[in-house]
């Protein structure tokens, strides 16, 4: 032990560890098993608290912190029930590949396995939803388990990582020597950051020759930092950009060369691109099912070109011509040299004419029936239309706002109507799909940008999953704006029961038990605002946004028969078989 | 078709939990699994066999590589190599049978560890497929226990799994 090293228990290491790493806020739940951890915070530290309502919560509004800024915050839950609560958070997470780090508390280590009060075995139970857990056996190893722990969820495909803390390895009676590792190698984990040289040359020959191309990219370039790369290139290359739901905002959704979000709820002209091409350039997307409809009909004309920092990703259902194991950022800033290298040489095989007409061939689709290029829905009703609720959102927002949403018809209204231009500014769960997610992360992003507008984009089922959450926005004076788009029913279910079951509604309709959520917010001491007319819309929207501090919650009362357009046709189809509405099939 | 892959792992808890948790998880099969610490104290060796195709097979080494502990991962199958599982099994062996069965122990060179006046205990190694065969030998009447340890697997030639 060197000199300079001071003493300390295991809950004031833990505490002082969070601090070195620059951890910016805890989001937690007090509880037996961690009071040493909690009474060390109170003595020794720094970070700025949030005492949410509830554990899933918290990892949510971590969640939504890191998806608006790249930082990994702390999540502090204790044993049991605080674990398992904290579980559809970190699956949520784990999905979406949003690095987390959750501190869990557990029973003191010599009860462990007999059943004790408050105990769950943390480790087992998140095994399959976390990157990596470790559990304390000593004190000692506290800080350098930390910075692990910080280490392998933020770099490689982030992740969340738990540690679980046996309590009384956080007792503080026993004091030992604290030191904060500078860095961290682990010999069994080296993420690979560049491509394969080979590799990445042949995806730029084939990326130049390509005569009906399109870049398919995902949320890996929104965690990867590869924005910027990825519209460096696809300018170079004057190719279509389509992006994930994960992927919104990696390219700027008002630049022409978007194409919209492809997929289950895709745009038409995304869609019918990726069926019709010829090459396919997916980059930090997964192939998701959601987005490919059947796999044996997926694109069949196109070359696949795969770029992704998990080698599992890759061909794990489309099987990729071109796989290349890397970081996005990387891989697209050396694809971009080759490729522009490629298109000055001499005999660049680049097709300009084939691209303009393939652009030809886009903006027809585009006109036919491109959710931008005209309206695709009723806007003669007497009654608000959800896609409307979201253009007017994005026009008073100007298109600046965080946006974080839940799970359903908003979300895929939220998805295709607010035009992201900017990535870590759309915030959902697009893996798991956990109802609940949006007013928690819509927390996690307030709190991350104090000045931005931040919107939680609901309906009336998800809101109430973690509606307690309006209480911790009264604790800490969160001012989000909450869009509920109020159509009286579990939105999405009632879609598929009225298109392949018959319309028959069981158990997604409520309408007769729906609180006041104008009285619920005001008994929280928010401000609730309630709006069922559309010519009402838009004043009420500027209303809501000029009260700067305080939260609102407009509830929106829109036409409860609405259905999300564009719809991948399943089972069987391919990516160019869609409903386009009620009655029309492509 | 049936692979045998070998992992080298940090020897650490929860480290083996996460490997079959993987294969359950994934929907994956394990056929037979073996994990014993090697030289080096802070590894454990672990062998499988699993059934797949080659794409099922390039997802399941893909996705073991991926977990942390996981250090390496090698598919035996891929090249030359030697596979041995241990058998101790107790069978009957009385009267007339006792000769039969001494006779098949040593066809098949194993070994008798435990006699009884109308039992043995016979330990056998080889391949699954010769201890397959010696339990069809016995029949299915004459067997009172089986225990096989699973395949231990290692490549032919100078290329070793180490770190």
């Amino acid at each position: 032990m060197s000199g300079d090293e001071e003493l300390m228990s295991g809950g004031e290491m833990l505490a002082r560890a969070l601090r070195d790493e620059g951890v910016e806020f805890i989001f937690g739940y007090p509880g037996g098993a961690v009071l040493h951890i909690y009474d060390a915070l109170f003595r020794t530290n720094d970070i700025p608290h949030i005492l949410v309502r509830h554990e899933q919560a918290a990892t949510h509004a971590a969640d939504g912190y890191t998806r608006a800024t790249g930082k990994i915050p702390v999540v502090l839950v204790t044993s049991g029930p605080g674990a398992t609560n904290a579980i559809t958070g970190i699956a949520t997470a784990y999905m979406d590949s949003i690095p987390m780090v959750v501190l869990s508390g557990q029973v003191p280590s010599n009860v462990i396995g007999e059943d004790a009060f408050q105990e769950t075995d943390m480790v087992g139970v998140s095994r399959p939803i976390v990157k990596h857990s470790f559990q304390i056996t000593d004190p000692r190893d506290i800080p350098a388990t930390i910075k692990k722990a910080f280490y392998l969820a933020g770099s490689g495909r982030p992740g969340p990582v738990v540690v679980d803390i046996p309590k009384n390895k956080t007792a503080p009676g026993e004091q030992y020597p604290y030191s904060y590792p500078e860095s961290v190698s682990m010999r069994s984990y080296n993420p690979t950051k560049r491509g394969h040289g080979k590799q990445i040359k042949k995806a730029a020959k084939l990326l130049v020759s390509a005569k009906r191309p399109i870049i398919y990219s995902g949320g890996g370039v929104i965690q990867g930092e590869a924005s910027d790369q990825l519209i460096a290139l696809a300018r170079k290359l004057n190719f279509p950009v389509t992006n994930t739901l994960m992927g919104l905002g990696a390219y700027p959704a008002s630049d022409r060369q978007f194409v919209g979000m492809l997929g289950m709820h895709g745009f038409y002209e995304a869609n019918m691109a990726m069926h019709h091409s010829d090459l396919v350039f997916a980059v930090g997307a997964r192939f998701d099912d959601r987005v490919t409809n059947t796999i044996s009909k997926f694109c069949p004309d196109a070359t696949i070109v795969h770029v992704d920092v998990d080698p599992t990703s890759i061909s794990k259902t489309v099987n990729a011509d071109v796989p290349i194991v890397g970081a996005a950022s990387v891989v697209l800033e050396e694809l971009l040299e080759l490729v522009k290298a490629e298109m000055s040489s001499g005999e660049s095989s680049y097709d300009s004419d084939a691209i303009a007409r393939w652009w030809t061939q886009i903006d027809a689709w585009r006109e036919a029936h491109g959710l931008w290029h005209a309206p695709r829905y009723n806007t003669n009703s007497d009654k608000i239309m959800p896609q409307q609720v979201v253009e007017m959102l994005y026009k008073v927002t100007g298109g600046e706002a965080y946006v974080s949403s839940d799970v359903g018809q908003h979300q895929m209204f939220a998805a295709q109507y607010y035009r992201f231009d900017k990535p870590r500014r759309w915030i959902n769960s697009g893996g798991l799909g956990t109802m609940g997610f949006g007013l928690p992360a819509a927390m996690g992003a307030k709190l991350a940008h104090p000045d931005a507008d931040v919107v939680c984009v609901t309906g009336e089922g998800s809101i109430q999953m973690n509606i307690q959450e309006l209480s911790t926005c009264t604790h800490y004076n969160i001012p989000v704006k909450i869009i509920n788009i109020n159509n009286q029913a579990l939105g999405m279910v009632k879609q598929w029961q009225d298109m392949q079951y018959g319309g028959r509604h069981s158990e997604s309709t409520y309408a007769d038990s729906l609180p006041d959520f104008v009285k619920l917010a005001e008994a929280y001491g928010h401000v609730g605002m309630r709006v069922d007319k559309p010519e009402e819309l838009e004043e009420k929207m500027r209303e809501c946004f000029a009260l700067k501090d305080r939260l609102v919650f407009m509830d929106i009362y829109v036409d409860p028969e609405e259905h999300v357009y564009p719809m991948l046709i399943a089972p069987n189809g391919s990516m160019r078989d869609m409903y386009l509405s009620k009655t029309e099939r492509s | 078709m049936r692979r045998t892959l070998s992992l080298l792992m940090e020897n650490e808890p929860g480290a083996l939990s996460r490997v079959v948790g993987l294969f359950s998880q994934r929907g994956y099969n394990i056929e037979t699994l073996s994990v014993a610490p090697t030289n080096d104290e802070s590894l454990s060796r672990l062998t499988l066999t699993t059934i797949g195709d080659d794409r099922i097979i390039e997802q399941i080494t893909k996705q073991l590589n991926k977990l942390i502990d996981v250090i390496k991962v090698i598919d035996l199958t891929d090249g030359a190599h030697i596979e041995r599982e241990l058998m101790l099994i107790k069978v009957r062996a009385k009267g007339e049978q006792r000769n039969e069965v001494k006779r098949c122990v040593d066809i098949f060179r194993g070994t008798i560890v435990d006699v009884l006046p109308d039992i043995y205990v016979v330990q056998l190694a080889g391949t699954s497929s010769k201890l397959d065969a010696f339990i069809d030998a016995m029949g299915e009447a004459g067997i009172l226990e089986v225990a096989r340890t699973g395949v231990a697997g290692i490549a032919r030639g100078a290329k070793a799994l180490k770190i």
